[in-house]
């Protein structure tokens, strides 16, 4: 990381710090107030597309952490978002709790999930721990069907829209807005997160567990910290999810789902806040692309892969950034701003 | 030195196997406080199985092991690290992918009390913790020289730096006894001399240079160091134990070692360098 010449730090508290200068302040706050304004001037349809973009953005806030920084490799995501979105439309269907209460809830709920199925972590690593991930999906695939009469099973859950302060959360517009306050709540945590005390403890197992054993840090908590954070986080995005549908349905939440979100981590770059933010737009916008343009493109080149347009789409991104880019999009972004701070002239201290 | 100095650690009659393997067979010794003791013996004597005992990552099947009067043998590795316990490694076990500074930051981990609540919100109690030990972590960086390579990602940097780092790494701990394993093996003449001196420095204690790291200002008074090269052991070490086949085959002062015939036959065959 370089910073401009003319910045001077004067103590570490400004040397940790993200933004620095004011021209940065102000870009964030021309952003958000941006974001934030997006309903005014946006169809319903885009902002859909924003709302789903800003739901993957939270869930990969949370795989970023599991997988990005504690190097546990999880495709069971979806698995745990499922978890947190039931969890808060059964509150909701069932008992009448209002959103405000059934959203932490259903992100506790995820989390404990995750602790569950985290405990093989402990014993197994690897190839076999993501066996033991995708068998987590499954098993609570499963276990929502079984249990018709608190999930209502294979027929789904009518829940209500979120209702906040009197208000009821019902127009695209409005929902984007709340998605989008929770989407960058999570960008904010998730980056302070990995970049204190626990964050670094997950690195250090990722890097080297034996080492970071030695230098103190207890594997058993923080490899189950890790999961707990990671599927909080899936399970905040599940709530959103859940609700904006006003239904709760397995469908919602589907194998390949989990393996997408593993993609957009690779897509964005692992173990990078600003890659889990990329790899979720590019890939959801992607599926745009090909919900626009496949359908035509396929018609030409080949009309019986028409159905399955979407799916080599994204796996063929995902090889070509294994091959090309294993640090993802956040990478290039990195050797980018870079290049502008540099020019044109060498305006720049390395450190 | 002899007698008059109280004992740190103590190492009871300790055997460790591996299958048919004798790593270790009935090994005893003590490490004095203001003391250097250097262990050494030919591959495969057994000087790292000890180390890995010391620090809970091998569980021995025989002895005990004392520190401070407390018996700590096959504790868990985190654990001893609380009690004081750091160490580096024949082969370095660096955190590939973070910067020298949070390699030290992450060796702070006991020492700090934040959870990942705090950390999330940041602002407030968190940073000023992060602070706090941010600057003992620079005053570290400032004593072992490595202040341009604090931002650097350290899968990168040169071998000979890598091992500072490492020792860097190790004092970020706080520890009261420090094993280091082959801290100058394939180092260059002038490396070997810098990170001998480090040695030094971090056994006598530094004083008000570093007012805010205690491990700098009082130092480390009690190191246990592996090393081939005998040079090195002659000028730093206090007290120099010989390993062979996992028995101890002597003790004594780097001159008496120097002279003693049976570490000269165990070494036999491998050059012995004075
Ligand atoms: N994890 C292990 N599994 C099986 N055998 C082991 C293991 N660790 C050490 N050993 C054996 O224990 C003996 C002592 O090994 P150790 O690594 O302690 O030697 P050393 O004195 O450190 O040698 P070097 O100078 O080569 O570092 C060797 O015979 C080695 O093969
Ligand atoms: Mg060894």
């Amino acid at each position: 990381m370089g910073r401009q010449r003319g910045t001077f730090l004067e103590n570490y508290a400004q040397d940790m710090a993200i933004i620095r200068t004011r021209l940065q302040w102000a870009m964030l706050f021309i952003f958000l107030l941006l974001l934030f304004s997006c309903p005014l001037f946006l169809s319903d349809r885009a902002l859909t597309v924003m709302t789903m973009i800003g739901i993957a953005v939270i869930s990969v806030h949370g795989l970023n952490i599991l997988t990005g920084y504690c190097g546990q490799i999880s495709i069971g995501h979806a698995g745990f978002m499922a978890v947190g979105g039931y969890t808060s439309a059964i509150l909701s269907a069932k008992l009448g709790w209002p959103f405000w209460a059934t959203l932490p809830c259903g992100a506790l709920g995820a989390g404990v999930a995750g602790l569950i199925f985290g405990l093989p972590s402990l014993k197994i690593k690897g190839f076999y721990l993501i066996m033991a991930t995708i068998a987590a999906h499954f098993i609570i695939v499963w276990l929502i069907l079984q249990l018709y009469g608190l999930t209502g099973g294979g027929d789904g859950l009518a829940v209500s829209r979120p209702e906040i302060a009197g208000f009821t959360v019902k127009s695209k517009g409005s929902y984007f807005c709340l998605v989008m306050a929770f989407a960058c709540l999570a960008t904010y945590t998730a980056q302070n997160i990995v970049r204190t005390r626990a964050g670094r403890a997950f690195v250090a197992i990722r890097d080297n567990d034996l080492a970071a054993e030695v230098m103190g840090i207890n594997l058993w908590s923080y490899k189950l910290q890790a999961f707990f954070i990671g599927c909080v986080y899936a399970g905040v995005a599940g709530v959103l999810l859940v609700h904006y549908y006003a239904f709760a349905s397995v469908d919602l939440f589907p194998f390949m789902d989990s393996v997408w979100y593993l993609g957009m981590l690779i897509v964005g770059g692992m173990g990078s806040t600003l890659g889990a933010l990329f790899g979720a737009i590019a890939l959801k916008l992607l599926d745009e692309l090909v919900t626009v343009v496949g359908p035509g493109l396929s018609a030409i080149v080949a009309p019986q892969a028409a159905a399955s347009m979407g799916l080599i789409a994204h796996g063929l991104v995902i090889i070509i950034f294994l091959i090309f880019e294993p640090r993802g999009l956040a990478h290039r972004w990195e050797l980018v701003g870079a290049y502008f701070r540099l020019w044109p002239f060498s305006h720049e201290e390395r450190e | 030195m002899e007698g008059d100095s109280e004992i740190r650690l103590w190492i009871d009659s300790l055997s460790l196997s591996f299958g048919g393997v004798r790593a270790l067979d009935e090994v005893s010794m003590e490490v004095k406080d203001k003391e250097i003791l250097a262990i050494i013996g030919p591959n495969g004597a057994g000087k790292t199985a000890l180390l890995n005992c010391i620090n809970g990552f091998y569980k021995p099947q025989k002895g005990e092991i004392y520190f401070d009067g407390q018996k700590i043998t096959r504790m868990r590795p985190d654990k001893l690290a609380k009690v004081g316990i750091a160490r580096t490694f024949q082969n370095i076990e660096l955190y590939r992918g973070l910067s020298t500074q949070d390699n030290l930051m992450a060796a702070r981990h006991a020492l700090m009390g934040q959870n990942f609540l705090g950390g999330a919100i940041y602002f407030g109690w968190a940073l000023g913790e992060e602070i706090k030990h941010r600057r003992i972590v620079e005053e570290i960086i400032d004593f072992l020289e490595i202040a341009p390579i604090r931002k650097k990602t350290v899968g990168v940097l040169p071998y000979g730096m890598q091992k500072r780092v490492e020792l860097g790494r190790a004092l970020a701990l706080e520890p009261k006894v420090l094993l280091l394993d082959e801290p100058m093996a394939g180092m260059n003449q002038e490396e070997k001399e810098d990170m001998a001196r480090f040695i030094i420095d971090v056994f006598e204690g530094q004083g008000e240079t570093y007012p805010d790291t205690p491990v700098l200002r009082e130092g480390v008074g009690c190191i246990i160091l592996v090393e081939h090269d005998m040079g090195v052991v002659m000028d730093i070490a206090d007290r120099v134990v010989v390993l062979d086949f996992g028995r101890k085959i002597a003790e004594g002062s780097p001159s008496e070692i120097k002279s003693n015939h049976k570490v000269i036959s165990a070494y036999l065959g491998q050059e012995i360098e004075v």
